[in-house]
């Protein structure tokens, strides 16, 4: 049985569209060239084909947007891809063997990783490798195991019990045909509703970065970093600071109420529960 | 109890100890070898002999790492390769910066969050409730710095109330210290507020609905004295479990302040240091940063047995 379709899913669904749509526009167009820089546009004021105005090097600000909505979901689909692959067998794993060693050994691992902030990982292999889009969508992706390795044992502790894994067990089943065939189809919506909250995380965890010159490196434009460039800015042009800022905040905003969305909207059961309160 | 504590300070042990090798580890794994470097590429190979025994990294790994780790126990995080400076006074110096502004951002946190959550939860139904909902959503999507960039523009821009960045110690000017440190604290706290009023609001809406405080209502206290009296302590078990790992998000949210804000705290030295390439001088903030998270997971677990009897 599945919910309705419910405001915040349909609200969360437009805004991720609309990055979406921005990110896949910009492969094929934008309206200027967002990296090419023009001391005869320098701050440009927004109109005559320049939306939203040009920076202090006169790169097109709308197109800049454009494109660093590319960078955000790039970061955010690998990161969120690495925790996803890494985290999810590790927390079924630790949920199919709830009082062996593995379990508590992944468990201790998932602690000791939680301990390290994306940030920190990132600065860490920024000083040994040097900063940027890579080392950033690793460092992010790794600090997101944890979460992911989590969800995933918790739910599965709870497939783990029902019925048609006990009939399935009884019918003499392997391990790993019971993680395939019951176990991860019926997680599969927690690790959904994971992977969008997840998102917005990495979206903010890559904002950080790049403003303090951990994330994109430039030319290639990234909200985080238009914002770090607009910082000495504000006090004569805070339009620059604006837009980035907006850009972050809806995606962010976007990819939770999405989260939220979903989450009503595959388990009606929750969403009963809530709607009791 | 006693068992409990003794277990899981073996854990908090072992953990930091795990996590120290994973950080030295990881900067051993750093390209270039620091005594060459320190010297340039006009260096004499006897030159460099003599710094690398000078900086103890001619010895095997598992020394080096022994001799940082034992040091650190005793305060003493070794002596820059590139500054020739000790680290621990550099460290110790920026530590109560970065702590008084997670305080701070903590502090101003629950004092939104708390009453926040509460009020929403006890009118769940009416339209402010949800409006108060749907603020915390919008307060949840904006970073840290964004928030900082943003006070700046309406408080330092706009009104030319306070300072746009820069710390004053609160030896120099207790006033100016206070001012300095205003919109940073804001910053971190307006937006962990936001994150923590949702898990007020849901923690005050599951207590709501228990036996006990039907009972309590029925026995003719008012709503309001049956929560404040049975529901908030019971209420605030999830939330100081919320709280201790926002307190972790805060301190990595203060790297970022730190930056936008110009203050000399800890995170100001650490990337002060992988700028100058100062190896060792991250390697130990970076240290202080994960053994400080690892403490606050630990405090929180045992607030959590603390607070919930039926742990015991």
């Amino acid at each position: 049985m599945r919910g309705r379709i419910n405001a915040g899913l349909v609200a969360g669904g437009v805004l991720v569209g609309l990055v979406v749509l921005a990110a896949v526009v910009s492969f094929f167009w934008t309206p200027h060239d967002p990296t090419l820089v023009d001391a005869a546009r320098k701050l440009r004021e927004p109109g005559g084909g320049y939306l939203l105005g040009a920076d202090k090097f006169g790169r097109d600000t709308f197109s800049q947007l454009m494109v660093g909505a590319r960078t955000t979901l790039y970061v955010g689909i690998v990161a969120v891809g690495i925790a996803a692959v890494l985290g999810t067998p590790l927390g079924m794993a630790a949920g199919m063997t709830p009082r062996g060693w593995l379990s508590e050994l992944i468990m201790r691992v998932n602690d000791l990783v939680f301990a390290f902030p994306a940030l920190l990982l990132a600065v860490m292999l920024g000083a040994v490798y040097g900063a940027g889009t890579l080392t950033a969508m690793i460092a992010i992706g790794v600090a997101t195991v944890p979460a992911f390795a989590r969800v995933a044992r918790a739910a599965t502790l709870q497939v783990m019990v029902t019925d048609y894994v006990l009939a399935a067990r009884a019918a003499g089943r392997g391990r790993a045909a019971i993680a395939v065939r019951h176990v991860l189809p019926n997680i599969g919506s927690v690790l959904i509703v994971q992977a969008s909250v997840s998102f917005a995380i990495a979206i903010l965890a890559e904002a950080a970065l790049s403003f303090l010159g951990f994330g994109t490196r430039p030319p290639t434009p990234s909200w985080g970093r238009m914002l770090q460039e607009s910082q000495e800015l504000l006090f004569s042009t805070p339009r620059l600071a604006l837009w980035p800022g907006l850009a972050i905040a809806l995606a962010v905003l976007g990819f939770n109420l999405l989260g939220d969305g979903l989450r009503d909207y595959l388990d009606p059961k929750l969403r009963r529960i809530r709607a009791e309160g | 109890m006693t068992l409990y504590l003794l277990k899981r300070l073996a854990v908090l042990v072992a953990s930091t100890a795990v996590a120290g090798v994973v950080v030295f580890a990881f900067m051993a794994l750093l390209p270039g070898d620091p005594a060459e470097i320190a010297l340039g590429v006009n260096a004499t190979p006897e030159a460099v002999a003599a710094l690398r025994e000078q900086f103890g990294t001619d010895r095997p790994p598992v020394v080096q790492f022994l001799d940082w780790f034992g040091g650190l126990a005793q305060g003493d995080f070794g002596t820059s390769y590139v500054t020739s400076a000790p680290i621990g006074p550099q460290i110790s110096d920026r530590l109560g910066v970065t702590a008084v502004l997670v305080l701070g951002g903590m502090a101003v946190a629950v004092a939104i969050a708390v009453p926040l959550g509460t009020f929403a939860a006890v009118h769940h139904r009416n339209p402010l409730g949800a409006a108060i909902s749907a603020v915390s959503q919008i307060g949840i999507a904006i970073p840290a710095f964004l928030a900082g960039i943003l006070l700046v523009f309406v408080f330092a821009v706009k009104a030319q109330a306070l300072p746009s960045g820069g710390y004053v110690p609160i030896a120099d000017s207790p006033g100016e210290w206070l001012r300095s440190l205003l919109l940073p604290w804001l910053s971190l706290g307006l937006v962990q507020g936001a994150v923590l009023t949702r898990y007020v609001r849901s923690a005050v809406l599951d207590v709501m609905r228990e036996d006990y405080l039907r009972t309590a209502r029925a026995k003719g206290r008012g709503s309001t004295g049956a929560l404040w009296r049975h529901g908030l302590r019971n209420a605030s078990i999830p939330v100081v479990t919320v709280l201790g790992l926002q307190l972790a998000t805060l301190l990595i949210g203060a790297v970022v302040v730190e930056r936008v804000f110009v203050i000399p705290g800890l995170g100001d030295l650490l990337l002060n240091g992988v700028a100058g390439r100062d190896l060792l001088l991250v390697q130990g903030v970076v240290m202080v940063l994960v053994a400080a998270v690892l403490l606050i997971n630990f405090v929180v677990d045992v607030a959590y047995h603390l607070l919930d009897p039926r742990l015991r």
